[in-house]
């Protein structure tokens, strides 16, 4: 389903009523005023996936270009290699999901990088011995070449029967 | 040449002179006149009407324009733009884990599992349901104010003359009409309630009546039309009347039909001098600034007013703050607390005549009013609904709930747990808590079920 022009302008308001100073740019502040991200776990790390490193700011084609990672997958797209990637494909919604574990953009989910992401999620909810073992078990799961990290390829693989152009994609409604 | 000027002169002073004469006399017996009556001509209803018939006519106009052109119609989204599926915590990760299968002992993560909260969160930036209700609701139809429309692409001529003529008529004749009577209300009100506080104390009847005319008045003066339902209901001394709260001329809406003793901190200007005029003749409840924090003094202030059987019903709103009447949001339970007769009111507005909702981040007070008096009209209905009583068992907050949930369902509005002050304030961090409880209780789940 493509995004039409109206959608455009829908995002658009949407990005201009979260553009408190009107400024034309979001900053970290703007995002941290929806009430819902706010309680999401992972609200501060889903927050950061919209700037660039080093940028403070976000514009608005930035804006779209992060929420199109969430279109759903066009299915019936023929794989031709010459093509760049699109950016709602499988592998781009992985690596996106990807890049919320790899804060440093190393290439490698490190076990510190997974066990912060684990303390975002559980909280004061479990102890930190807990912790360390879901995270040496996950990556026990995952890791095939043994180097106490987890790449990009080991990360697709582990999720290979994960639906995720399905959970990933955000539908507009008509 | 100056004996030239002299008839041309005279004719214009006539002509202003009479036209004035006309003006007022028509004001007097078609507005002023039925308002201290307590009568209606139904002026304002045949109004309504026509303006429907030429609202839905502008509307197809741009559709077919769109349609000619082979443009989207940008169509406003009142339930959100993107499509929210409404499952749980579990039910989501459960599907996105598919049939893995294993014992343990510990809780099971697996790192498929951000990606449930990746998509609420980037869905939550998108639309969310908490910011959206303090804006103003969007509409299907067009009603001819440019502050309601995207598609100015698509207007033909015809649909520009139309609203051209619109705006004339709404800030020529309508609006000064509007502020003479609104101007009127107010001078009356502060004249009559001052004469009437001279006379003997518990002198009611009379006071009772100045107060209804002059809300009458008001009324008029922002053409609301007011369907009032279950009359029956209506509150009585001794208890506290409770509705939603979308903008300042609630309070109008309300009094226009009854008599309520209002609640309010103290203001200065000309907002403290209606409430010193208005005190004067019957007991309206005003706290200074330092009062309103001391709770205990509130609602001592309160009870001994309700406890009072001769004095009129308090009128509170205890969202605290205005919501775009879409929604109602959680109810303050200072006033539940207090163990006299809750009267609930609910009010839902027309959006099709003028979006009454005060944006307080957006417009002041003046700016609101005369965006009010520039619109078509205001129309809405109001909601008596049965009086409820706190039952064996219930706190306060269990009561507000009760009270807020039947409110909701009468106006057709979403009930909502958010509080109202969320407008201003941070979201708390139990919030993210509960969040984080929920993920680990359904880890625990799924270890302890195999």
């Amino acid at each position: 389903m493509k995004i039409s022009p109206a959608h455009i302008i829908r995002l658009y308001d949407r990005f201009e009523f979260l553009d408190k100073e009107g400024s034309g740019q979001l900053r970290l502040e703007d995002f941290a005023e929806v009430k819902e991200l706010a309680m999401n776990p992972i609200g501060d790390r889903i927050i950061g996936a919209f700037f660039s490193p080093g940028q403070e700011t976000v514009d608005f084609p930035s804006f779209v270009r992060i929420l199109a990672h969430f279109r759903p997958t066009d299915k019936n797209r023929a794989k031709d290699s010459t093509q760049p990637e699109p950016v709602n494909s499988r592998t781009s919604k992985l690596k996106f999901a990807f890049q919320l574990y790899d804060q440093d953009r190393d290439g490698k989910i490190s076990r510190a990088e997974l066990l912060q992401v684990l303390r975002e999620m559980l909280g004061m909810q479990v102890t930190e011995e807990q912790l360390e073992s879901i995270a040496d078990r996950a990556i026990q799961e995952a890791d095939l070449d043994r180097d106490d990290a987890i790449s990009f390829e080991e990360f697709r693989k582990s999720l290979e029967k994960v639906n995720i152009e399905h959970k990933m994609s955000i539908r507009f409604l008509r | 040449m100056a004996w030239f000027v002299f008839p041309f002169d005279n004719l214009v002073c006539m002509c202003l002179g009479i036209s004035i004469t006309v003006w007022f006399t028509l004001l007097l017996v078609f507005i002023i006149v039925p308002a201290i009556l307590g009568v209606s001509f139904g002026i304002r209803r045949l109004y309504m009407k026509t303006l429907l018939v030429i609202f839905e006519w502008a509307t197809l106009r741009m559709e077919r324009g769109a349609k000619e052109k082979n443009h989207h119609l940008y169509k406003p989204y009142s339930n959100g733009i993107i499509a929210k599926e409404p499952s749980s915590l579990e039910q989501e990760i459960h599907e996105l884990r598919g049939s893995a299968n294993s014992l343990r002992s510990e809780p099971e993560f697996e790192m498929a599992d951000i990606f449930y909260f990746c998509r609420r969160g980037v869905e939550s930036i998108v639309d969310d349901e908490v910011t959206k209700r303090f804006s103003a609701q969007e509409l299907e139809s067009w009603n001819l104010l440019t502050r309601s429309n995207y598609n100015f692409r698509h207007i033909s001529v015809r649909l520009s003359a139309l609203w051209g003529l619109g705006v004339l008529i709404r800030y020529g004749f309508l609006l000064p009409l509007r502020l003479t009577l609104a101007v009127t209300g107010v001078g009356l009100l502060l004249v009559l309630t001052t004469m009437v506080g001279f006379l003997p104390n518990g002198e009611t009847y009379l006071s009772e009546k100045v107060h209804l005319i002059c809300y009458r008045i008001c009324v008029r003066a922002l053409t609301a039309i007011i369907t009032y339902h279950n009359r029956e209901n209506k509150p009585k001394n001794g208890g506290i009347c409770v509705a939603n709260h979308t903008t300042p001329i609630d309070v109008i809406i309300l009094a226009n039909d009854g008599c309520y003793s209002m609640v309010g901190q103290v203001h200065g200007g000309l907002m403290g001098i209606i409430q010193r005029a208005m005190v004067k003749s019957s007991p309206h409840i005003w706290f200074e600034r330092s009062e309103v924090k001391d709770r205990h003094h509130v609602a001592k202030r309160l009870g001994d007013h309700v406890a009072d059987k001769t004095k009129q019903p308090i009128l509170i709103f205890p969202e605290g703050t205005c919501i775009n009447n879409t929604s109602v949001m959680m109810f303050k339970k200072g006033s539940f607390e207090i163990g006299c007769t809750v009267y609930p009111v609910a009010i839902k507005y027309d959006p099709r005549f003028g979006d009454a909702f005060w944006n307080s981040s957006k417009f002041g007070i003046v700016n609101y009013l005369l965006r009010m008096m520039s619109s078509w009209a205001i129309v809405c209905s109001v909601w008596y609904l049965p009086p409820m009583n706190r039952e064996e068992g219930e706190d306060a907050v269990q009561f507000a709930n009760r009270v807020k949930a039947a409110i909701a369902a009468q106006g057709g509005l979403v009930d909502l747990l958010w509080d109202g002050g969320l407008k201003r304030a941070k979201v708390k961090d139990a919030f993210k808590e509960e969040q984080q409880k929920l993920y680990i209780d359904f880890l625990n789940r799924r270890s302890t079920s195999l």
